[in-house]
């Protein structure tokens, strides 16, 4: 038999960190799962209870295109492992939903069975959901700016400036500083007149501090009346969210106002509007007049680009509806865009009164209507409202 | 920290080969490159491979492995070796010295299985690493080609490793070329020679079906759809081509791995045990081997199942009790002898149906379960009846048992170029969901329409994939 050889080949510091060959297929991996998470966008956005949660959270989102398929057996196929101690046929290693009883991890060698989740944070699932969606007009008109304000800002300290501004307690120690300096080099006795010298004088510097506002503003009106129930209100701050993370996400400027309504309107503030339940009857028309009155008040239509959303599941008080109707029209002269959202959870438009026959009356063709019958059409509506959007100009 | 230097690594693994020799394993020559834990990282997700052409997948396998390690699920294993000539194995920098003869030990052990065993003869060694590299740059100029891009190389990537284990098991057998298979129908046809032709009424001889695409069941699908899809370019051939070549080239590797665990461990521990290694690194040893063949509740470790057979099997011929003594085949002289020709002669497969006792079952506590609605249960457990069912079972879930045969049987089903797929349904259903998406893979490069004939719950049920997407019919018959 020929001489058994061998070679070693030494660690090379500088070879293994040039080594990082998988980045560019990590990358590639990452675009494929952004791709995936923006595909299945409806279903994760329907599925995920993402709603008023925090920015940096991180959610499972399950992945279901990056699967690798291949050719497997099912579930019928059994598996051979290794027991612990006794073993009986008939006894449960572990249960469907997953608790395992320090029992198998995957048990046997089953190829492809690939179960893939993956982490993202939800501003990083916000930025996915609206990459591709813009609210053109907004950007169109590129908002009326607000006359900016100027305020003043302290910037540091200049050797010239306002005699107002001469800072006294520098422009002293500054003094101080040159005389124990000139002490130090005897260039001066004891007692002799020290006057201040003009590199002395030292000045607060100010800057003029631009402040951009613009104006547009985002009006979330919600029922919160007995008869919305735990499902319609889930949808309709599904909805909001939305809004909310769009809005927040595409356009800081951007104002939001939160309308909570039952038999009368209140604003409220984020968390409230997300997190609080209420009940009683319905008076649609509260809403609208909170948000005229608002508008009124601090958004004045020839200033600001106004944006107007309601849910609501129509089961209004017959009597408000005459009302109703009048200020929704008023409101969408006020208004850029004004959307309607009815909240009917599947078969519950047949018994219930529905707002969106009234409204067909309205004319104005910047108000807009959907119809939110279950959790996948949330994001599907909330895409129709801004795609009308775009469509008006 | 690193508590060696090269200078003693060197030095070990002198003695470590004086052994090898000693105990008669045939090593191809070794390289050993001394790697930190990305870089194994890296080289785990590329199947060890130093080269190798870029997919996605292997960024997926890559962010797996590199999760599962940060969080201590999985540590990285001590060693990879691949087979190639000179055999390269990679070592962790930050393994103990103790830990590191134990791996060079253990490498040479696979050096000599991969050198060894029948079903690694067609592999190839000496020609390997320059093929992998050869197959990246071939895949990065596709890649770079203005005219094709990465979006359609990944698409037949993608489609390729759907499909890249249908292929041939046993590489040993010679597969016959379409002259040849051509010759076998003929023969076939013929008449039997019969001694009272006289007597009897005359056979009747059928011609044979010579245009038939295949004549006779293909399992290599990608070959297959690579030959006869006219419309594929040439570089979409050469994509498929490269996927076949690099599965064959690991299916010994998935066809043999409780066997080639099993024989690394067998043999680092016989190695180190004659090293007379001084006390500290010893007992570390022993801390160390006794990890590597813990057995996993559960779940099977391949380390324990092979090396307790191999260790059994050498027992047997060296001290064999009463019942034992007449089952032992005739001429073998030694255990050594008697593990070293099963080491030749067998895959995973025919080394637990020749090997695997009722003892062994017992001993090592086996039970088969089944998943019912979602429960796992325990079905069978290692007694008298029960340990024969465990056993094919076992067989069953190793190598390539656990990937269904499906081979091709007609390339103009019904007239229309359907490509007609056959499952060898052995018991076990496929997984609908999978084989619906592995089916539109089929489509996307035979380019009509495909179907998959198979039994679901009992029943025969064709799977169909074309332009209107998926369907299943039931088969009467």
């Amino acid at each position: 038999m020929a001489i058994l050889e061998s070679i070693f080949r030494p660690y090379n510091p500088s070879d293994a960190e040039r080594s990082d060959r998988a980045a560019a297929d990590r990358l590639r991996h990452r675009q494929k799962v952004r791709q995936c998470i923006r595909e299945n966008i409806a279903d994760i956005v329907a599925e995920e209870a993402i709603i008023g949660k925090d920015g940096g959270r991180i959610i499972k989102v399950p992945i279901r295109g990056i699967k690798e398929y291949r050719f497997i057996y099912g579930e019928n196929v059994p598996g051979v492992g290794q027991g612990e101690g006794e073993m009986e046929p008939g006894q449960v290693l572990r249960h469907g939903s997953g608790e395992a009883q320090g029992q198998p991890e995957r048990a046997g060698d089953r190829p492809g069975v690939d179960y893939y989740e993956t982490d993202v944070t939800l501003d990083e699932l916000v930025e996915i959901m609206f990459e591709d969606l813009e609210l053109p007009d907004l950007e169109r008109r590129k908002l009326r700016e607000l006359p900016a304000q100027r305020v003043l800002k302290r910037k540091g300290y200049r050797h010239a400036g306002l005699r107002i501004r001469l800072d006294k307690r520098r422009t002293v120690k500054s003094k101080v500083r040159r005389r124990l300096a000139a002490q130090r080099r005897a260039a001066m006795t004891r007692g002799e007149r020290f006057p201040f010298h003009e590199d002395d004088l030292t000045y607060r510097h100010m800057e003029p501090d631009l402040k951009q506002e613009s104006n547009a503003v985002v009006f979330c009106m919600m029922d919160t009346s007995g008869s919305m129930d735990t499902m319609k209100k889930y949808l309709a701050r599904s909805f909001f969210f939305l809004l909310f993370q769009f809005v927040r996400a595409k356009y800081r400027n951007v104002e939001l106002v939160f309308i909570a309504h039952h038999t009368e309107a209140q604003e409220v503030t984020e968390e409230e509007f997300f997190h609080k339940g209420e009940s009683g009857g319905t008076f649609i028309s509260s809403a609208y007049q909170k948000a005229l009155e608002i508008v009124q008040e601090r958004y004045h239509p020839s200033l600001w680009n106004i944006y107007a959303f309601h849910c609501s599941d129509g089961d209004n008080f017959d009597a408000d509806n005459a009302t109703a109707l009048k200020l929704a029209e008023e409101l969408c002269q006020v208004s850029n865009l004004f959307g309607y959202g009815e909240i009917k959870p599947l078969g519950s438009r047949y018994y219930e009164s529905s707002m969106l026959q009234l409204f067909r009356r309205i004319e104005a063709d910047n108000f807009h209507t959907v119809l939110i019958e279950r959790k996948e059409d949330v994001w599907p509506s909330f895409k129709a409202f801004l795609a009308r959007d775009r469509v008006r100009e | 920290m690193q508590t060696y230097d090269l200078a003693q690594l060197i030095e070990w693994d002198q003695r470590i080969r004086e052994k090898v020799a000693e105990f008669g394993l045939d090593c191809f020559p070794q390289e050993f490159e001394i790697c930190d834990h990305n870089q194994m990282l890296g080289y785990m997700a590329y199947a060890g491979m130093p080269s190798h052409y870029p997919h996605w997948s292997y960024g997926k396998a890559y962010e797996k492995l590199k999760t599962l390690y940060d969080h201590g699920v999985s540590g990285l294993p001590y060693e990879m070796v691949i087979n190639s000539n000179p055999a390269l194995a990679y070592l962790m920098r930050d393994n103990t010295l103790s830990l590191q003869i134990l791996t060079i030990a253990h490498v040479y052990a696979h050096n000599d299985f991969f050198k060894n065993n029948f079903t690694f003869q067609t592999t190839r060694p000496e020609f390997v690493i320059g093929a992998m590299k050869s197959h990246g740059q071939r895949v990065r100029s596709y890649i770079e080609s203005p005219s094709i891009g990465i979006d359609r190389v990944e698409r037949v990537l993608d489609a390729a490793h759907a499909l890249s284990l249908q292929c041939r098991r046993n590489l040993a057998l010679r597969k016959l070329s379409v002259e040849e298979q051509r010759q076998r129908k003929l023969e076939d046809a013929q008449p039997r020679e019969d001694p009272f032709a006289r007597v009897h009424k005359r056979q009747q001889s059928e011609t044979p079906d010579l245009h038939k695409v295949p004549l006779e069941p293909e399992e290599d699908l990608l070959l297959f759809l690579r030959d006869h899809n006219p419309f594929l370019d040439e570089w979409e051939r050469d994509l498929l081509t490269i996927v076949h070549e690099e599965a064959q080239y690991f299916v010994p590797q998935i066809e043999t791995k409780i066997m080639n665990e099993g024989w690394a461990t067998f043999w680092h521990k016989r190695i180190l045990e004659s090293l007379n290694l001084p006390q500290d690194l010893h007992l570390e040893f022993l801390v160390r081997h006794n990890q590597v063949v813990r057995p996993i509740a559960g779940s099977l470790n391949p380390y324990h199942i092979g090396w307790k057979i191999w260790e059994d099997i050498y027992r047997r011929y060296e001290e064999p009790d009463v019942e034992e003594e007449d089952q032992l085949e005739s001429g073998v002289r030694s255990g050594f002898d008697k593990i070293f020709s099963v080491r030749a002669a067998d895959r995973d497969a025919s080394f637990l149906r020749r090997h695997l006792t009722e003892r062994l079952v017992r001993e090592l506590n086996l039970f088969e379960y089944r998943v019912r609605g979602g429960d796992w249960v325990v079905t069978e457990v290692a007694d008298q009846e029960g340990w024969r069912k465990i056993k094919e079972t076992l067989i069953r879930s190793v190598g390539m048992n656990t990937v269904p045969v499906i081979k091709v049987e007609d390339a103009d089903f019904g007239h229309h170029r359907t490509l007609l797929l056959v499952h060898e349904h052995d018991g076990r259903d496929l997984h609908l969901e999978y084989a619906e998406k592995t089916l539109a893979y089929v489509y996307q490069l035979w380019g009509r329409d495909v179907a998959l004939q198979t039994v679901v719950n009992g029943r025969k049920v064709l799977l169909q994939f074309g332009d209107r997407g998926f369907t299943t019919r039931q088969l009467t018959r």
